[in-house]
């Protein structure tokens, strides 16, 4: 809920223009408003109205500055399945998104819309997910995928981290055991007496309050 | 103006030089004078840095647009908050935040560095002023600020709109901060290698610093992610972009160094590591800023390309070779004092907490490095996103996750089969009522399903660790649960500090976990008409488009798009999503339309609403409406991570002296822990 907002909110409510801040808006806006009227844009409140409102045709009074002009959603747009490959389909407009967000993230885009249209109207001629993902890999070569295949060199991709980690843990446990194994014999005390000292019940206890209150 | 900023830059530059020179020559040994003129040199850079960051802000305020900065970044009519943080809007400017930031830091350290650590401190100040050096170089050779154009342009650019949000008022700082802070330890940890004073002392020192990077980079990121959610309108806070993982990578290993530097100074462990572990982090807030400015990775975060990315690439590989170098040369002095005594042991349980966290990291720099490495060998730049990342990082973090329960269980030095049980039984008994819960709930997805059960395991870790020593104060000092709670954690700050920030961990992983079941959907819709959609939770919400709305606010031409919402119809209220035009003084569009969300955030979930745009110029708008679980709970994990670092810093709480190993049989170590 944009109750965060309340100012713009209570304008679009019709509050009347109050303190000097607004006051100065609105003489902007009567200024502003003519230059970044669309072209051919002739509908709409008077010009220099501090608070426009659509007409009562239900068009928008500046257009323009509601960004691109929408085509009415399909039922292919709302679609699971099709929002699901999308997913895997990288745009190609450079903004690094795959197909589904940046169509429903930048609606300046329009790269991102008709390759929307290239995968629904393969969807709707019966091409299953993977078809589709295929057909945009021969398309478009290997970069309109948002995660290499998980072949050849891209093995790499996938397989380098876990083998490391596992490795590195391997070596980790060995190098540590080896240690554990070699250190009773290696660094035998000497001043120590074979048995180790018993520890008295109340020395441990008062070792457990100690640690108690300070082992962190 | 300019004038005083650029000659304070090149002033900065041959203190730092000049200070840099006398560290290395050594002369300041010899002469306690110099050796305070080492020090105070810190303050004087700090000064002069501040003077060229006011001179640049003065020109932004004054709309000086000679200075080809500030006709980029800002316009006469960009609200005042805004032109305020220009400083940090584009690659000049925050270059020069990054350097007085730094500045700022040194002279800290310099000021704030307790006096039995004095003994390191021309090393740090060394140090820093080399830094410095790099930052003012890059600035004055290929980044000036103050850089004048021909001719003054009537009004700038602005700046762009998706940077026109509270967000940029703290998040960038937040983040600088993190990263710039990082050099602070980093330069302790050279000192003490310079100076051959390879105890804990330097360990003592920079606690607090890394704790404050930690803390920074913490607040900074999860304030990132917030700012992703609720201004760039894709409904996700995290898509795996390199910016993104550029800082992610040195919050990983700066986390693995605040685990492993507790072995070093109790038990005289991992010196080397903990070492490498401070110099990779540095590398790697170095590396982020490689990734940003050089454009040599594709992100919707870079600044524009340019060449200053050679120089951070020049940096990081003679820092690199320096710190690495400079560790190699003392390794006989860096051995253990004593050996691991068990694998089954909290040292070990630490050991494999940072390689995973390590490990992690190293996964996340595969992934952001793979377009490049494939580049290199195949000719083909592919691309690694988000699908990639979660196969490969979800397993890692689940296992990481799964440590952050395991760890605090296990004693130190070595655990006994018997203390195992006693330990683990409430735990896993908890995660795995967790996981009964969930798969009940109807829960189907198998990450989100472990997430939340170890989650669980986690929590019935810290809650058991509590328990106990809540109870163990109510013995021995006859405390009731709240005073015994209060002073349990006053006196052990860092340990059950660091238990709250795993609670924070568990929160972020089970709202992570969360996103696993969005729904979301695209309506046309004229008003009056009506979308629903049906939450996880089993409500039902009704979405009814009210129409669309248009005005003036101060540098910009709004569309709001309102609708009512009703949850299995009972009225919630409006929601608003709004395109917005942002117009120069003289009434010009400066930048395509942006989207502005709106959003209904409560405990359970998120409504998450945005206008894509209105059918041929009319009332009737095209939406998409989403339904995102949990997502308030990734705040709350931000605030908890940050409250629980705090507890964990805070000054005061009691001494602990370091117990030799020696003096403590196993068994006793192992009752206590």
């Amino acid at each position: 809920m944009r109750s965060e907002r309340p100012r713009e909110t209570r304008r679009i409510q019709g509050s009347g223009i109050t303190g000097r801040r607004r006051f100065i808006g609105s003489l902007a806006a009567m200024a502003v408003m003519p230059l970044v009227q669309a072209p051919g844009d002739t509908t709409g409140a008077p010009a220099g109205s501090a608070r426009p409102r659509p007409g009562d045709d239900g068009r928008l009074y500046l257009p323009g500055a509601a960004g691109r002009p929408r085509t009415p959603t399909r039922p292919g747009d709302a679609s699971e399945e099709i929002k699901l490959i999308e997913q895997k389909l990288a745009c190609h407009c450079g903004c690094t998104l795959d197909i589904f967000t940046c169509r429903t993230t930048d609606f300046t885009c329009t790269t991102s819309p008709r390759l929307h249209a290239e995968v629904v109207a393969l969807y709707e001629g019966g091409a299953s997910g993977r078809e589709i993902i295929d057909h945009f890999k021969a398309a478009y070569g290997e970069q309109a995928l948002m995660a290499p295949e998980p072949e050849g060199f891209n093995l790499a991709g996938y397989f380098v981290p876990g083998i490391a980690i596992v490795l590195m843990g391997s070596v980790l446990t060995w190098v540590v055991s080896r240690r554990l194994r070699l250190a009773p014999a290696a660094v035998p005390d000497p001043t120590q007496a074979s048995e180790p000292a018993a520890v008295t019940a109340e020395a441990e206890a008062r070792l457990r309050q100690a640690l108690a209150e300070v082992e962190d | 103006m300019t004038l005083l900023g650029e000659a304070m830059l090149w002033l900065s530059l041959l203190i730092a030089l000049g200070t840099a020179g006398l560290v290395a020559a050594g002369s300041w040994k010899r002469d306690a004078a110099l050796a305070s003129v080492v020090r105070r040199s810190a303050h004087v850079l700090c000064g002069c840095l501040a003077v060229a960051a006011l001179s640049l802000w003065v020109g932004i305020v004054r709309h000086d647009f000679n200075i080809e900065y500030v006709a980029s970044y800002t316009a006469q009519n960009l609200p005042t908050g805004y032109l305020v943080a220009a400083l940090w809007a584009g690659q000049k400017g925050s270059l020069l935040f990054w350097t007085v930031v730094l500045s700022l830091f040194a002279a800290l350290a310099q000021w704030l560095t307790p006096r039995h650590h004095r003994h390191l401190l021309p090393h740090v100040a060394g140090v820093t002023a080399v830094v410095l050096a790099f930052f003012l170089i890059v600035m004055l050779f290929a980044a000036n600020p103050f850089e004048r154009m021909a001719f003054t342009p009537a009004d700038g650019r602005g700046m762009n709109p998706q940077l026109q949000n509270p967000g940029m008022m703290i998040h960038p700082p937040m983040l600088y901060l993190g990263y710039i802070s990082i050099t602070i330890p980093f330069a302790f940890a050279v000192a003490a290698l310079l100076s051959g004073r390879l105890d804990t002392g330097w360990l003592h020192a920079i606690r607090r610093w890394t704790l404050v990077s930690w803390l920074f980079l913490s607040a900074g990121i999860t304030l990132g992610m917030w700012w992703a959610y609720v201004e760039l309108g894709w409904g996700g806070y995290w898509a795996w972009d390199p910016v993104e993982n550029a800082s992610l990578l040195p919050w990983l290993t700066m986390t693995a160094f605040l685990h492993s530097v507790m072995i070093q100074e109790k038990r005289g462990m991992l010196k080397r590591w903990n070492l490498m572990l401070i110099a990779g982090t540095f590398l790697l807030s170095i590396f982020g800023t490689f990734i940003t400015r050089s454009g040599v990775i594709a992100s919707v975060h870079s600044f524009t390309q340019s060449n200053v990315g050679y120089f951070f690439l020049v940096f990081l590989l003679l820092a690199a070779i320096f710190s690495f170098a400079l560790i190699w040369s003392r390794w006989p002095r860096l051995e253990s004092e004593v050996e691991l005594e068990s694998m089954v042991s909290r040292e070990a349980a630490f050991l494999f907490n940072n390689l995973a966290l390590v490990g992690i990291a190293f996964s996340v720099l595969w992934g952001t490095l793979f377009p490049i490495l494939s580049e290199l060998v195949r000719g083909t730049k592919i691309t690694v996103g988000p699908p990639f990342f979660n196969r490969v990082n979800v397993p890692l973090g689940l296992f990481l996750l799964a440590l952050t329960g395991i760890g605090p269980l296990i004693a130190w030095r070595k655990a006994s089969a018997a203390n195992l049980r006693r330990q683990f039984v409430i735990p896993v008994l908890t995660g795995l009522v967790t996981l009964v819960v969930v798969v009940l709930a109807g829960a189907r997805d198998g990450y989100a399903v472990v997430a939340i059960a170890l989650g669980g395991f986690v929590l019935g870790t810290v809650a058991q660790e509590f328990g106990r020593g809540v109870r163990a104060r109510g013995r021995m000092h006859g405390e009731g649960v709240m005073l015994a709670l209060a002073r349990l954690v006053s006196r052990n700050r860092r340990r059950y500090g660091g238990y709250l920030v795993h609670v924070a961990i568990v929160i972020y992983f089970v709202a992570f976990a969360g996103m696993a079941f969005k729904r979301e959907t695209e309506a046309t819709l004229k008003p009056g008409q009506s979308v629903e959609l049906a939450s996880p939770f089993g409500h039902t919400y009704t979405f009814t488009h009210m129409g669309v709305s248009q005005y003036q606010a101060l540098n910009r031409i709004v569309s709001a798009a309102a609708m009512q919402v009703s949850r299995d119809g009972r009225d919630l209220g409006i929601l608003v999503s709004e395109k917005r035009q942002h117009v120069d003084t003289f009434g010009r569009p400066t930048f395509e339309p942006s989207t502005e969300v709106g959003i209904r955030s409560d405990l359970r979930e998120d409504l998450y609403l945005v206008y894509a745009g209105s059918v041929e110029g009319t009332e009737e708008a095209v939406y998409r409406v989403a339904i995102n679980p949990l997502v308030w709970w990734v705040w709350a994990g931000g605030f908890f991570l940050v409250f629980g670092g705090l507890v964990t810093m805070w000054p005061g709480g009691i001494t602990v002296k370091v117990a030799r190993p020696a003096a403590l049989p196993a068994r006793a170590a192992e009752a206590g822990a």
